[in-house]
């Protein structure tokens, strides 16, 4: 046996066949993920300790993550892209739940058309729907929205340029466009709860909001915690709607996170600058990630 | 009936069928609200091509001709071209997907080699991190350096061969029974001929999916072509749009045909393939 392990650990270090193979399989996604993620984020990370030009950079220590730190815009936008995300990942959660439940007791054929229905809006472009919810949104008497008000008796609103309304509108759009995968995925997971407990709870004269309550959502935790991270993830990256529709006015009430750090580097040329403001946020991100896991992640299990 | 969540009713068809037409209505009436910017935009963009005074336009236009779509081509030399270009950028990214993530995924999957488990938790790990710390460095990469500026490899090359793509057929070709492959080699197949004749035809719908997703990213991705064009000629059909956009800011119909211009390919392509696209949404979040 005694001269066996040495024999053994040689073989852990020889090259075999299925290295070699692993290895070809792997050669071109590899060359890529090299250049194009493992390459740009150890040189974002450089670079935000850099005043960035384009012959020779100068070092500055933690200069950047310091004019970010005391910059009231730098904390403006993450107070607008925490309101935004605190208020549209949420709510978009119970709509897309609450419509997954209703479509549940149709046919197969009926629960398709819906689900089409819903995800069509996911089809289009970001800056198609910017564009269409932009003349939504116009501030004239004609806008769609203001005719709803007028309908209504209500007085007409300028919805993207008064810092009363901007953020409620990117609100409003958000919630009112994008649930189609998250109600694809809800039904996915109510179809796999197992019938034995509803007939369990039914003998036990559970009513439906019981049955809702008690089976359902607990049984859909994991799909909520999915769709909750996933959810915060995006939300904190948002920067179409911004750019495109209020350029983040007014008075920077809608400035996201993502369109702050797409100013700094691409209309200023703060490289530097835009670098650790990117590297914070993955933190934050990856923050909120861990935080979302440790909270719900210990009875999600059942 | 699909869950037992609503049956208590089952035995009393009048309650159902009441239940049931009362939430049919309330997501018609949703889904209405939810197309309705869509319809709207179909609407107006056969609408007349030129300003509207400010209260005189309604839900619907009085009158309908193709004039704003004229005016939409008019805009550009360039804009059948921003067409073209947004398809050989999305086709040639999802040809190179097909293949390469497909393979590092069978190869994550199925082949044990060293490094493999190393490699893989990078590759989760890129998906959480965010665009916007990728994004300067490529651009000073491919603009700066490499000065690539207007050429379709900078238009492709960043996309490739995504992480999330070499994720999702991993966790698929791992769900193929082993023995499958162990039977092929030792009648003497190689990894390839395994990969290309037995794993391959197994996959298609996840190579659909895989397909579908990566081009409608590509089609409807405005950040990246935005940073690394600046000649007309070059831009894709979204940056052109937005171009548009920023020049005719007070023509809604224009506007209008501009955005079904740039949606209209991706809506027939969804109603063509409906099935891939809605499985694509669960494939993906299974297992995320």
């Amino acid at each position: 046996m005694k001269s066996k392990a040495p024999t053994l650990r040689d073989r852990r270090f020889r090259i075999t066949l299925e290295d070699l193979n692993g290895w070809a399989f792997i050669a071109v996604a590899m060359a890529v993920f090299a250049v194009m993620t493992i390459y740009p984020v150890i040189s974002a990370v450089i670079t935000s300790f850099q005043n960035y030009k384009p012959f020779g950079a100068e070092w500055v220590q933690f200069d950047n993550y310091k004019t970010a730190l005391t910059n009231d815009l730098f904390y403006k936008s993450i107070r607008n892209t925490a309101v935004y995300t605190l208020i549209t990942v949420p709510l978009s959660l119970v709509i897309a739940f609450s419509v997954a439940v209703m479509i549940l007791p149709f046919q197969r054929k009926t629960q398709s058309v819906f689900k089409s229905l819903y995800y069509i809006p996911a089809v289009a472009s970001g800056v198609a729907m910017s564009v269409v919810w932009l003349w939504l949104y116009d501030s004239s008497p004609s806008g769609l929205f203001n005719q709803v008000l007028s309908f209504l008796h209500l007085p007409t609103q300028n919805w993207l340029s008064s810092s009363k309304t901007a953020m409620l509108s990117l609100i409003l759009m958000s919630l009112l466009s994008g649930q189609g995968s998250s109600i694809i995925i809800y039904i996915a997971a109510l179809m796999g709860i197992d019938n034995t407990y509803f007939e369990a709870a039914e003998l036990d004269g559970a009513t439906f909001f019981q049955k809702l309550r008690y089976i359902v959502v607990p049984l859909c935790k994991p799909t909520t915690l999915f769709l909750l991270v996933t959810g915060i993830i995006n939300s904190f990256q948002v920067f179409m709607n911004a750019y495109m529709m209020t350029g983040g006015g007014p008075d920077n009430n809608t400035t996201m996170i993502g369109l702050l750090i797409f100013n700094n580097a691409f209309v200023y040329g703060k490289y530097g600058l835009a670098c650790a403001q990117a590297i914070m946020l993955a933190i934050v991100i990856a923050a909120l990630t861990a935080i979302q896991f440790k909270v719900a992640g210990d009875d999600v299990e059942y | 009936m699909a869950s037992g969540l609503y049956s208590q009713h089952l035995r009393n068809p009048k309650v159902r069928v009441a239940r049931n037409l009362v939430m049919g209505i309330f997501l018609f009436f949703f889904a209405a609200v939810v197309l309705f910017p869509l319809v709207y935009m179909l609407a107006w963009s056969f609408g007349p091509a030129q300003e509207m005074s400010s209260g005189s336009y309604a839900i619907f236009p009085k009158t309908w001709s193709l004039d704003s779509y004229k005016h939409f081509f008019a805009s550009s030399q360039y804009s059948v071209k921003w067409l073209w270009n947004s398809f050989v950028v999305a086709a040639a990214t999802v040809v190179s997907n097909v293949i390469f993530a497909s393979m590092a995924g069978y190869a994550f999957a199925k082949v044990r080699f060293k490094g493999s488990k190393f490699l893989f938790f990078l590759i989760l790990m890129a998906m959480m991190i965010p665009y916007q710390v990728t994004q300067v460095p490529l651009y000073i990469l491919f603009v700066n350096k490499f000065k690539m500026t207007n050429t379709f490899t900078a238009l492709i090359l960043p996309g490739c061969v995504t992480s999330y793509n070499i994720f999702l057929s991993k966790q698929f070709f791992s769900g193929i029974p082993t023995s499958l492959i162990e039977n092929a080699k030792v009648e003497g197949a190689t990894q390839f001929r395994i990969f290309r004749s037995i794993i391959l035809p197994l996959s298609k719908t996840v190579l659909a999916v895989m397909a579908i997703n990566t081009f409608m990213g590509n089609w409807n991705t405005f950040f990246w072509p935005f940073l690394v064009t600046s000649k007309e000629s070059m831009y894709t059909i979204q940056v052109g749009l937005k171009t548009f956009k920023f020049a005719n800011g007070t023509l809604l119909s224009p506007m209008m045909a501009g955005a079904t211009i740039s949606a209209l390919p991706m809506f027939v392509l969804f109603f063509s393939l409906q099935k891939y696209f809605l499985e694509g949404v669960t494939i993906g979040a299974v297992k995320g």
